[in-house]
């Protein structure tokens, strides 16, 4: 796995956000809707022979960074290069003549493979589009050369068959056949082996390994799956909420992942070693929305490590309510929402917020109940975030420090967007605690 | 213990067109009160056939035979009505899909409603709420969310709703047929969680069906190793992982990618079709260590350990095997393409 340190792609500053349709009246008055931020800021280089695996929850963003770099779906801001040409503001005309360099494998075989036509047919079809052969003859024997090569041999017995006749692994061998038949340089191969049996997904891995090898792809293997990434990939990129939060060399990340959420990755993977069992402490919840992501770091709701400075806010406050009322009895938490009255009303990202109770209720009833979550679980870090706590006449007024907003920044081996590695961020955090209204 | 489920000899069959499709070929299985089974295969090893065939829920035009007997009763043969009344209260069912299983114009509390009316009719409404709302609260989902409907939930929290609805009913066991594969992993894990500790907090055994030996190894105290509609390999997972005696579960550890491999490894070939499988052992095609008994005879279930079982000629019965029969035979050449 040679990577020698020429850059084929550069992405800088990618932002690719999917505007959500507003309603009627707001596209009549004028307003645009809100926007899921899918990719939002990312930089990387991608070197020429090396495997780069992008690495992620479904939500992360890693699917739509793979495919604003094709430029199958049109970046916001920033600028992809790809030998040397920005590829988000090239013509049509150019942008077809760059596709032959670049080609895709998707997930799922079974859908990417169209149903009427022949394994021939579709493996062939690339030349076809971009008049790279003539005529059928040449077409076919550069087909049979290409199935040789990633092993649906005898050719002969494949050649005529439709889809619905192949294995899964066979399919995803034609498609991978299509991909290569072009002869491109890069390849971005998106969850390739995740819908395959156990028993293939390593042949297929191979087969892409040895492909790599003989025609000397770059590839993006864009995964979930960091077991298969390791095995895979030179360099890796761990994705969150449209984000890198950690990226650098395969060994480094698995020896000694930096970021939280990279370590609750690593430990959640069930082994096939039953002196394991699944552990207890994984982070709570799903990823977010992120058309509202949280405030600071978009991980600190989950983070086992957040503190101080990582962006605690109202909608914290809510999800620390449900978890509570969730473990409650039924008269526990009845009279504790008969205070504080429909959550709905802390769901806005806001670091300071007026939590009204309710039904004849007190700010001191809300405080109450502060107390009691606190006590229950003193060691939550929700609580590191919270600066001051107010009774207001029939209210209670809550203060959270403001969000610093994380660095991608070189540590060790690897670069980690994370306060725990930013010595700012600690520095600030030490004086927050300092400062911090006493209760 | 005592099992709470038995699996006598149970064959499941559907017809096609090209001939009948022999699913489950002769399973025996006991799953014990508040135990955690697992079920193990690849695709069109007939686990997922064989979970729903427990149940009785098999597609019109399949047929069974054998017995599976539950609180001394057969299921199989019984009639549809009191198969009804016996899914749900005794035994529960958890599929893949959340989203699917849901109905979208329902709260969560209708269906909470509509599963506990209908089985226990004398609860009143009073009841049927705190005992939804437990359910629920122990499943982590908050009872402020017990009015909304399935699409405001994420991926992992329809999940747990799911869960919670079969478990509301207290059913003594749970058939779960690959409840995490559509999940995210540390959603994952928080699932497999709240499987696994199901004996401490309800008493519920359950039969998880999984093609993730990682899964298994984490999360059951047995495991039944299933390949062409037969159970080749059943023991408790700690000693099966340890040292697996059929070379198929060999096979299959070895080329499960996990954060500790070092070589990539797979099984040649693939599994085979139902309608006509490969005589004697199904797995000798592909098994390294096959023998010139394997493709002749059937090979007959030994128990090389008290609590083991493996259907495989390596481990005898050495009467049964002719003369010469133990001597290794020449593997077929498998063709690259000849794959799953």
């Amino acid at each position: 796995m040679s990577a020698n340190g020429e850059v084929l792609v550069s992405v800088r500053g990618l932002k690719t956000y999917y505007s959500i349709r507003g309603s009627f009246l707001d596209r009549l008055v004028g307003r645009t809707g809100a926007a899921v931020r899918a990719v939002d800021d990312v930089s990387l280089e991608l070197k020429k022979g090396e495997v780069l695996g992008l690495v992620g929850e479904s939500g992360s963003g890693k699917t739509t960074l793979g495919r604003t770099l094709l430029g199958l779906v049109p970046a916001t801001e920033g600028s992809v290069e790809f030998e040397g040409k920005d590829i988000t503001r090239l013509s049509e005309h150019d942008r077809r003549l760059m596709r032959q360099r670049m080609q895709i494998v998707f997930q799922d075989p079974h859908a990417s493979l169209n149903p009427a036509m022949t394994v021939a047919q579709a493996v062939g079809h690339p030349l076809e589009i971009h008049g790279r052969a003539s005529g059928r003859e040449e077409i076919r024997m550069r087909v049979a050369d290409v199935l040789e090569r990633v092993g649906l041999s005898p050719v002969e017995q494949f050649m005529d068959k439709y889809p619905s006749d192949l294995s899964g692994g066979q399919k995803q061998r034609a498609v991978i056949a299509r991909a290569i038949i072009l002869n491109p340089v890069l390849l971005v191969a998106d969850e390739p082996v995740s819908m395959l049996d156990m028993s293939v997904r390593a042949k297929i891995l191979e087969l892409m390994l040895s492909l790599k090898r003989d025609f000397d792809l770059t590839y993006l293997y864009i995964t979930h799956d960091l077991a298969t990434a390791k095995f895979f990939c030179d360099r890796i990129a761990i994705m969150y909420l449209g984000r890198i939060v950690e990226i650098g060399p395969s060994e480094a990340i698995y020896e000694d992942p930096k970021h939280p959420y990279t370590q609750a990755l690593l430990r959640a993977i069930p082994e096939p070693d039953p002196r394991r069992t699944i552990p207890r402490d994984l982070p709570r919840g799903e990823v977010p929305d992120a058309s509202r992501p949280p405030l600071g770091c978009s991980f600190h709701p989950r983070c086992p490590k957040a503190f101080e400075v990582c962006g605690w806010e109202s909608r914290d406050l809510k999800e620390l309510l449900e978890r509570r009322w969730s473990g409650l009895s039924e008269e526990g938490f009845e009279a504790e929402r008969a205070a504080a009255g429909p959550v709905e009303a802390l769901d806005v990202p806001a670091t300071h917020v007026k939590w009204q109770a309710h039904g004849g209720a007190h700010g001191g009833d809300l405080r109450g109940i502060l107390d009691r979550a606190r006590e229950s679980d003193p060691a939550e870090p929700f609580w590191t975030g919270v600066r001051d706590v107010a009774d207001a006449n029939g209210a209670l007024e809550v203060d959270w420090f403001d969000p610093v907003a994380p660095r991608l920044l070189p540590t060790g081996r690897v670069e980690v967007e994370c306060h725990l590695y930013d010595d700012e961020a600690l520095a600030e955090a030490a004086k927050r605690r300092e400062s911090r209204i006493p209760r | 213990m005592s099992a709470v489920l038995e699996v006598r000899n149970l064959r499941l069959w559907y017809g096609t067109a090209r001939g009948s499709v022999r699913a489950v070929d002769g399973v025996s299985l006991e799953i014990d009160a508040g135990s955690v089974l697992g079920l193990v295969g690849e695709s069109g090893s007939g686990k997922s056939t064989l979970g729903r065939g427990i149940l009785g829920l098999l597609p019109d035009g399949a047929r069974a035979d054998g017995e599976v007997l539950y609180k001394g009763r057969n299921l199989v043969g019984m009639s549809q009505r009191d198969l009804r009344r016996l899914r749900g209260p005794d035994l529960g069912l958890i599929f893949q899909e959340p989203m699917t299983r849901l109905n979208p114009l329902l709260r969560i509390e209708d269906h909470f409603r509509e599963t506990l009316e209908q089985h226990e009719s004398k609860l009143t409404d009073d009841a049927i709420r705190r005992r939804s709302l437990d359910t629920l609260g122990r499943m982590g989902i908050p009872p402020t969310r017990f009015r909304q409907y399935p699409h405001e939930f994420s991926g992992g929290m329809r999940q747990r709703i799911m869960i919670a609805l079969a478990l509301v009913l207290r059913p003594s066991l749970l058939v779960a047929d690959e409840p995490t594969t559509s999940l995210d992993v540390i959603v994952e894990a928080q699932i497999l969680r709240i499987l696994a500790d199901l004996k401490e907090n309800f008493d519920t055994a359950l039969l998880l069906i999984t093609h993730n030996l990682g899964i298994v190894a984490e999360a059951c105290d047995h495991v039944a190793v299933m390949y062409a509609g037969q159970i080749v390999e059943e023991g408790p997972s700690r000693d099966v992982f340890a040292e697996p005696k059929h070379p198929y579960t060999r096979e299959l550890l070895r080329s499960t990618i996990s954060l500790d491999t070092k070589e990539l490894h797979s099984i040649p070939g693939a599994p085979p079709n139902l309608i006509t499988p490969p005589s004697g052992c199904r797995f000798h095609p592909r098994c390294p260590d096959v023998m010139r008994v394997c493709p002749a005879r059937d090979p007959i279930e030994t128990r090389p350990a008290p609590d083991r079982r493996v259907l495989c000629w390596l481990h005898g019965p050495e009467s049964e095997i002719p003369p010469g029969g133990d001597e290794p035979a020449e593997r077929q050449k498998i063709a690259v393409a000849e794959e799953a």
